[in-house]
């Protein structure tokens, strides 16, 4: 048995506010090996970034992981002080963010920022770490570092930004990088290099990368495995072959059918008709009953099982009782 | 940034052109005649129309600014009334005063704001952000002239600690002119001191909320690194530039400290002035106060652009 | 309509505000707080209404034999050097202190918010050479400076002060107003009523008026604390109101001589300089949380 480098298990994530607790995050579980590239994909608003802030514990303020663990390399982080996380951030697990424009400190030059990284975490003197950050700067494909290197961050392009945040987190080699939609606010032509960029860096550090994305096409051609989360829950996982010729759970289903494709017009894009249901009002059963095409009335009553169909779905139509009962479901896209 | 600072410099020589003139009509819209007032009424009729004469006071108003303009450029801010001594000699005595209880009171205000402003931001929520807030609150609605009265009545009416008014040049004897100092700097510097807490830890929040916070954290610095860092100069901006602002009303109220602890400065001499009419005196002192506001703000503008790199490559504004 | 629909790529979902979580402890107390000015502001304004049915003593009357006595039952707050009640001079102050601080923001008002507007509504030269700059020039003088000199120069009494005060106060309500007019005359309403034909005149007053009508109203409220400072400073330093009327600045500054003796004099027209002034700020501040929930 191969070990997980991080293993998410059962993890439940809430806020506290003055009207009491409201829980956002419900019992997520998934697992990392060792340079493995894990996708979570979901509609905005179901938890992904709370899923890998609560990793990095890093939740906003309010938040707090109400239950579960997260094991990095065997250890649980989930209650950690920031003092025993500040060992493990940004040496052991980086993070990059969605935006590129304010996650860069705008009084420091970005060459400073990221040599402050190294000297947070390894005994080197100032110029070991610039030194280390112009190199960095190269690797992620920054023309003329040594330049860039003592320029502020409002002197940079949005793709320049996000390769400055890459260098950043890369410095320390850590074992796991997290990659919260990196590229959605950056123009569509630096989208791809970005991604590439990510790709190519993860093999040659060896490390695992855990992506956060809207983009199912970036799923496709980068991930070994895939959640698919809806409204705080995993709804499904998978390989990620397996995901897009078996898809099984509706949701899975109707975000696949609405992946562009070339001959078809825009307009004319599939979609899945209602909305998100709020985390105050979240239905009984299943959470996306109130969408769901197939819903019957279990799915209204009860959470809906952990259903072994060569991968992993949450959903009452695998379950026994009603495959017995025939479902009508059409298996494929 | 050269170009920076020379817009910043003609923008102030404009003001200062403004302020000036403002002063010049505050002062010559005064009812009654100056040269009854420096001759009193038993003079002849002959005499003050001799005198008015030679003052220019029967020229244009526009001429007579500019020949008081003029002397301003020379150095020349005119008589006192009461004994003819040129204001400008009379300034440059009370300057010193005045200096030393500004930078005294600065002193007391920003060793109490930076702490509190960071602790109360950092430990929102908790009972030293409570008291904080209620210092806060009391401090910029407290009457200055009450604050001194209480400090007198603690201090050296009750306890016998410190002497009630005085003033002792700090050439003369420094620890002497210090202990003077102590009340009326508190007196004038607790106001500031409340509003720059109050104002830095607004800030600090505000700015704790930013991405480049949550990235500071994710690179593994600790707190204290990511607060004294990352977070404070960036909040530090607003909190520079509005203590630019606040130092006209700083300043003002040097006027009532000075007054209450008998501190021999410019306050006290515009008091007295005013009291007896020497408008002279007057014109000079407020004149020499708005030109020392408007050139601290331009330092602070240009502080500004050092602490900020967006503002001096781009020559965009905040 | 329509329903927001899912699509593989960017959607965006507007998340809840994450400062009202956090910010939820100090509002409680801000609020108490606010409450608490409001309730102050309003027993000032009972005291300085009724007076002369509260107070026990008459204000001004003079007894020798009764001089410098400190607090008891008879005076409350003791008595000054000429015998006054203190206690009775202090509720008649607050008559002058609410005078001065509405008077003279009032007076504020009615000449920076016209300005205001129409420096903001217009733009143009007149805006940005003379509104702006002229107010600049006046906010780098000490306002307690320029008042006292154009106190002294109208002759010192509590009139001439409030308009001294009113004056100096203006370019506060100048800046804001105009700061305002210029956020509103972007939106679409003002287009819109443009676009309709009305008169400039009347969209300033109909239209704009009554959406910066909440800034306004803030900003006055805070003024008038700082007006009654003002006034009480001018007092104290013989400029505004004269004997024997009694003003808490005045008397402040009776008792200064006093402070061994009778340290009363001073102290209790202090307090209730304070006391006003920190309700009116609290319930001031307290406005605006209420108008604009967002601000911290
Ligand atoms: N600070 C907060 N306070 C309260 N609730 C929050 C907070 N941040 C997020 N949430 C809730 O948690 C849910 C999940 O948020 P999260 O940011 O993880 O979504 P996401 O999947 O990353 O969406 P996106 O694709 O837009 O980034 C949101 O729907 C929101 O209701
Ligand atoms: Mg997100």
């Amino acid at each position: 048995m191969v070990k997980d480098l991080l293993s998410v298990r059962h993890l439940n994530v809430g806020f506290d506010h003055q009207f009491g607790h409201t829980a956002v995050i419900d019992d997520v579980s998934f697992s990392i090996e060792k340079g493995e590239t894990l996708c979570i994909v979901g509609e905005s608003g179901c938890g992904k970034s709370l899923t890998s802030l609560s990793i990095m514990g890093l939740l906003p303020k309010g938040g707090r992981i109400t239950d579960g663990k997260i094991l990095f390399q065997d250890h649980d982080i989930s209650h950690k002080t920031t003092k025993e996380l500040s060992k493990i951030r940004g040496k052991e697990i980086s993070m990059i963010f969605q935006e590129p424009m304010t996650a860069l400190n705008p009084l420091h030059t970005v060459g400073h920022q990221i040599a402050e990284v190294l000297l947070a975490h390894e005994k080197v003197s100032r110029n070991e770490a610039n030194q280390k950050a112009v190199e960095m700067l190269k690797l992620v494909g920054i023309p003329s570092p040594e330049k860039r290197f003592k320029q502020y961050p409002h002197e940079l392009s949005g793709g320049m930004r996000q390769r400055v945040m890459i260098a950043m987190a890369l410095i320390c080699k850590p074992d796991l990088l997290i990659a919260d939609e990196p590229t959605t606010a950056l123009d569509v032509t630096i989208q791809a290099q970005i991604l590439e960029l990510i790709q190519e860096l993860k093999n040659k550090f060896g490390m695992s990368l855990l992506l956060i994305t809207h983009d199912l096409g970036v799923v496709s051609e980068t991930a070994d495995k895939v959640i698919v989360m809806y409204a705080g829950q995993v709804v499904e996982s998978s390989e990620t072959k397996e995901l897009f010729t078996h898809p099984k759970h509706p949701y899975t289903q109707g975000l696949i059918k609405s992946i562009p494709k070339m001959d078809e017009d825009e307009e004319e894009l599939a979609t899945i008709k209602g909305t998100v249901p709020s985390p105050d009002e979240m239905p009984e059963g299943c959470r996306f009953v109130t969408r769901c095409p197939f819903a019957k009335d279990i799915c209204h009553q009860k959470k809906p099982p952990i259903v072994n169909v060569g991968h992993e779905v949450h959903c009452w139509l695998y379950s026994d009782d009603n495959v017995k009962g025939g479902i009508p479901l059409v298996d494929n896209v | 940034m050269l170009y920076y600072i020379a817009r910043r410099l003609v923008l102030m020589i404009g003001i200062l052109f403004l302020v000036s003139v403002l002063v010049f009509v505050l002062i010559n819209v005064i009812p009654g005649d100056p040269a009854t007032l420096m001759l009193g009424q038993e003079a002849t009729a002959g005499a003050r129309a001799a005198l008015r004469q030679s003052l220019g006071l029967n020229d244009p108003l526009y001429i007579q600014y500019l020949h008081w303009v003029g002397g301003v450029l020379h150095g020349n801010l005119g008589y006192s009334l009461a004994d003819h001594t040129p204001v400008m000699s009379i300034l440059l005595n009370k300057i010193p005063v005045t200096l030393e209880l500004t930078i005294l009171s600065f002193l007391i205000a920003v060793a109490i704001a930076i702490p509190v402003g960071i602790i109360s931001a950092i430990r929102k929520g908790t009972a030293w952000d409570y008291v904080t807030t209620v210092f806060a609150l009391s401090g910029v609605s407290i009457p200055a002239f009450w604050l001194g009265i209480l400090l007198i009545y603690l201090f050296s009416v009750t306890l016998g600690w410190l002497p009630p008014s005085g003033y002792v040049s700090l050439t003369d004897n420094p620890v002497k002119s210090i202990v003077l100092m102590i009340m009326p700097s508190i007196s004038l510097g607790i106001r500031l001191s409340a509003q720059l807490t109050r104002m830095l830890r607004s800030s600090l929040l505000e700015v704790m909320e930013a991405d480049y916070i949550r990235t500071g954290y994710a690179k593994g610095l600790m707190e204290k690194a990511v607060v004294f860092k990352h977070a404070l100069r960036n909040a530090m901006l607003p909190v520079l530039t509005v203590s630019g602002l606040e130092l006209s009303a700083f300043l003002g109220g040097a006027v009532i400290t000075e007054t209450i602890f008998a501190v021999p400065g410019l306050g006290q001499l515009i008091v007295n002035a005013i009291l007896t009419r020497d408008f002279p005196i007057v014109q000079g002192a407020i004149l020499f106060i708005a030109f020392a506001v408007v050139f601290v703000n331009f330092l602070v503008d240009i502080a500004y652009s050092l602490l900020d790199p967006r503002i001096s490559l781009g020559g965009a504004s905040k | 309509m329509e329903q927001p629909q899912l699509k593989a790529g960017p959607i965006t979902f507007s998340k809840p505000s994450k400062k009202v979580v956090s910010r939820r402890s100090s509002k409680i107390l801000k609020h108490k707080l606010a409450l608490m000015g409001g309730i102050f502001v309003a027993v000032l304004i009972l005291l300085a209404v009724f007076a002369p049915l509260i107070a026990p003593y008459s204000p001004i009357r003079q007894s020798y034999a009764e001089a410098l006595k400190p607090p008891s039952s008879a005076h409350w707050f003791g008595t000054d050097t000429l015998g006054r009640d203190l206690f009775s001079r202090i509720i008649f102050g607050a008559q002058v202190s609410l005078k001065a601080g509405l008077i003279s923001v009032g007076l504020a008002l009615l000449i920076g918010v016209p300005l205001g507007m129409i420096s903001g509504y217009f733009r143009g030269l007149w805006d940005d050479l003379i509104i702006m700059r002229v107010t600049d020039a006046m906010l780098a003088f000490p306002s307690l400076i320029l008042a006292l000199t154009l106190a002294a120069v109208l002759g010192p009494s509590l009139n001439h002060a409030m308009i001294a005060i009113g004056l100096v106060f203006t370019p506060n309500f100048i800046r804001l107003v105009r700061g305002e007019v210029l956020a509103q005359r972007e939106r679409e309403y003002v287009t819109a009523a443009k676009a309709s034909g009305l008169k400039n005149v009347h969209i300033m007053i109909r239209h704009i008026f009554p959406n910066i009508l909440g800034p306004i109203i803030v900003q006055a409220t805070l003024n008038v604390a700082a007006a009654i400072i003002a006034e009480a400073s001018l007092s104290y330093l013989g400029l505004g109101t004269q004997l024997p009327t009694p003003s808490w600045g005045a008397m402040l500054a009776e008792g200064q001589g006093y402070l061994q003796q009778a340290p009363w004099i001073s102290i209790f027209p202090g307090l209730f300089i304070f006391v006003a002034v920190i309700s009116i700020n609290v319930f001031g501040d307290g406005i605006r949380d209420w108008l604009d929930p967002k601000i911290k």
